[in-house]
């Protein structure tokens, strides 16, 4: 087994084993996404119309709120040091960590997407649209969201300052998740554009931010 | 093999902790490194360990791989063990294992070295402090490499498990490694003693 | 002298001891002779008077994106070329950038309230600029969030990098999602071409407040360098007398 396959095993096996495992960040899908008709009304017709918006701002807090644990875990218990001595790069270390984080978190939620569809009063095609644009880009939220997770071991803390500095590199990836979800549904726009622009937006970050975890880990191990 | 540091000169949090400071350690040796507390002998150890970035001086490993750093082929054993509670012992060491590029079969000898074998299956977080360090031990057992960077290996070990760790260290001077260790009690085998931070 | 004397805190201070007052003179200059200028330019035929918010607004757009600009340079001198005061240039600029984003929003707002009848408008620019704000104010709290200066340097080197890849394509998305969302056409800020009368004013207004930035970051370096030095007195004192 390689050393990336191994790294890659066994965060899911601790992410799959520790608190609630990937069913909780589906929870929390599920809870945002209850918190809606409570804030906006029952009026179906209206929650439809929400829906993927919805959808993709819940899937968007899940992914993010986790991520702040990405690095601190190893950091905290000494595994960060012996990574970062390991004859592996570190950049494809991190991404192999970010890559198990989308395994463990991100594609449990495009699993779940169609199910919350049904309370949203959403359509067949709507829910397919809104599921595989979710599988497109949940990996762009958790790769550019990792420098966050880097971030979080040089601040030694995580909370909202964190999420201050992910969310505005989240958006890009927000206005095109939701505009291909509602392309598919109500068209004029076709589907295809915002849809390629975010599989775009998905490999950028598949490269960058790697790079940039590994560079602000590098010397953050005080 | 011999593994040199001259003049090293080391900045933590905007304090100095030591500058100028030599040290050098040659294969089948050991070196003690001892001080009062905070007088750097963590850092020390960080340092050559690539951990921590060096504000002066130079390190050099003669007689090593020239393909890869220092760190790359030295063991780091710090205060914290690197292990999840979540997996088992077997799982804990295996990933190391293959982590750091060990051999197939080295996991379950090195269990049984460190009198663990028949916790194999356990969850790492049933394991005692004293366990815990014996695992971490372990996969110093399990990957080979040459230098041994160890921060008070012995701490939470007890006198049984003190004199095991002082046989796997003369077992690995005999093959040719290194070893440098920070400690504050007598480690049980033969050590040249490096002084950090004066008489205090 | 060279570049890499300026590389010295000491002699940096000297030179900007030096030429702080004279570049304070001439931006006062710059500036006056553009607000003249901008004071007796020919009103819009459509927007009257109040297109002259232009000549404050279109600079201050500019030099946010601009000093962000100049952060990068410099968190590539963290972190490439690990030049001394690279840090302390990223760490000043910060503050002074988001000051020009503060002010392009809201002359945006004030210039806006005339033709939209509100002060906000979830307009493309507008909304960019706001996405910009809230970066610079996220970089500044980094700052402030860890104790030791030169932690704090690396990680908002990576975070400006970051983020200045991240600009255009944040700029191209709501761009995007603003035609998506109003397909009637505005009136746009500014307009496609300007006239000689307006461009004038405008490019003195322009060079005006970059020469303000120059002055204003050259100010608060030798300011934080001082600060880091009171800072170095004071733990050498703690640790003195911890012995």
């Amino acid at each position: 087994m390689t050393a990336l396959t191994a790294l890659v095993r066994r965060d899911v096996r601790v992410a799959l084993r520790v608190g609630g495992g990937a069913l909780i960040g589906v929870l929390f899908f599920l809870t945002v996404v209850v918190l809606m008709p409570f804030a906006v009304g029952p009026d179906l017709a209206l929650l439809k119309k929400l829906g993927p918006a919805i959808l993709w701002l819940g899937a968007l807090l899940a992914s993010l709120l986790t991520l702040d644990r990405l690095f601190t875990a190893d950091h905290d218990d000494g595994s960060l040091d012996l990574i970062v001595m390991s004859r592996t790069p570190l950049e494809l270390a991190c991404a192999a960590k970010a890559l198990a984080h989308w395994l463990a978190v991100g594609l449990p939620l495009v699993a779940a997407a169609p199910i919350l569809g049904l309370l949203l009063n959403l359509d067949a095609v709507a829910t397919g649209a809104v599921a595989l644009t979710l599988f497109a880009g949940t990996p762009a939220l958790t790769f550019t969201g990792m420098i966050g997770g880097a971030l979080a071991v040089v601040l030694r803390r995580g909370g909202l300052l964190l999420s201050v500095l992910v969310l505005p590199l989240s958006i890009p990836v927000l206005i095109f998740g939701v505009a291909a979800s509602n392309a598919a549904v109500s068209g004029p726009s076709p589907f295809g554009t915002p849809f390629s622009i975010l599989c775009a937006l998905s490999l950028a970050s598949l490269v960058i931010g790697p790079f940039a975890a590994a560079s602000s880990l590098r010397h953050g191990l005080d | 093999m011999r593994l040199s540091g001259r003049c090293l000169r080391c900045v933590r949090g905007g304090r100095e902790v030591f500058s100028g400071l030599d040290v050098t350690a040659e294969s089948g040796h050991a070196v003690a490194i001892t001080g009062p507390n905070g007088a750097g002998k963590t850092s020390l150890l960080r340092l050559l360990a690539g951990l921590l970035v060096m504000a002066g001086g130079s390190i050099g490993l003669e007689g090593g791989d020239p393909e890869l750093t220092l760190p790359e082929q030295a063991h780091y054993l710090g205060h914290r063990d690197a292990l999840k509670p979540a997996l088992t012992v077997s799982e804990n060491l295996s990933f190391w294992r293959d982590f750091l590029g060990g051999g197939k079969s080295g996991e379950s000898d090195a269990l049984a070295a460190v009198g663990l074998g028949h916790a194999a299956h356990l969850p790492a977080a049933y394991l005692s402090a004293g366990q815990r360090r014996r695992l971490s031990i372990a996969r110093l057992l399990a990957v080979k490499r040459p230098v041994w960077l160890l921060d008070e290996p012995t701490s939470a070990l007890d006198v049984t498990g003190q004199a095991a760790f002082a046989a796997i260290m003369t077992g690995h001077l005999a093959g040719g490694g290194i070893i440098l260790a920070a400690t504050h009690t007598p480690l049980g085998i033969a050590v040249q003693e490096l002084r950090i931070g004066g008489t205090g | 002298m060279t570049l890499i004397d300026l590389a010295n805190p000491s002699r940096f201070l000297t030179l900007a001891g030096r030429i702080l007052p004279w570049l304070v003179a001439i931006t006062a200059l710059v500036l006056a002779i553009g607000l003249y200028k901008s004071a007796v330019a020919p009103d819009d035929y459509q927007q009257g008077a109040t297109v002259k918010i232009m000549f404050i607004h279109v600079p201050n757009a500019w030099l946010s994106m601009f000093v962000w600009g100049v952060m990068s340079i410099a968190a590539l001198g963290t972190l490439v070329w690990r030049h001394p005061l690279a840090d302390v240039a990223a760490k000043t600029a910060a503050p002074i950038g988001a000051a020009f984003t503060f002010l392009a929003l809201l002359t945006g707002s004030l210039w806006g309230r005339p033709m939209w009848g509100t002060y906000w408008e979830w307009d493309a620019r507008l909304t960019s600029v706001l996405i910009l704000f809230l970066m610079y104010l996220g970089l500044m709290a980094l700052w402030r969030a860890v104790e030791d200066p030169s932690r704090a340097a690396r990680a908002a080197a990576v975070l400006t990098l970051v983020g200045s890849v991240n600009i255009p394509i944040i700029k191209f998305s709501v761009d995007w999602w603003n035609t998506l969302h109003q397909p009637a056409s505005v009136i746009r800020m500014g307009g496609s071409t300007l006239d000689r009368a307006f461009l004038i004013p405008l490019v003195v207004m322009a060079i005006g407040f970059t020469l303000l930035f120059l002055t204003l970051h050259i100010a608060a370096m030798r300011n934080e360098i001082l600060r880091r030095r009171v800072r170095t007195l004071q733990m050498l004192q703690a640790s003195k007398s911890a012995a």
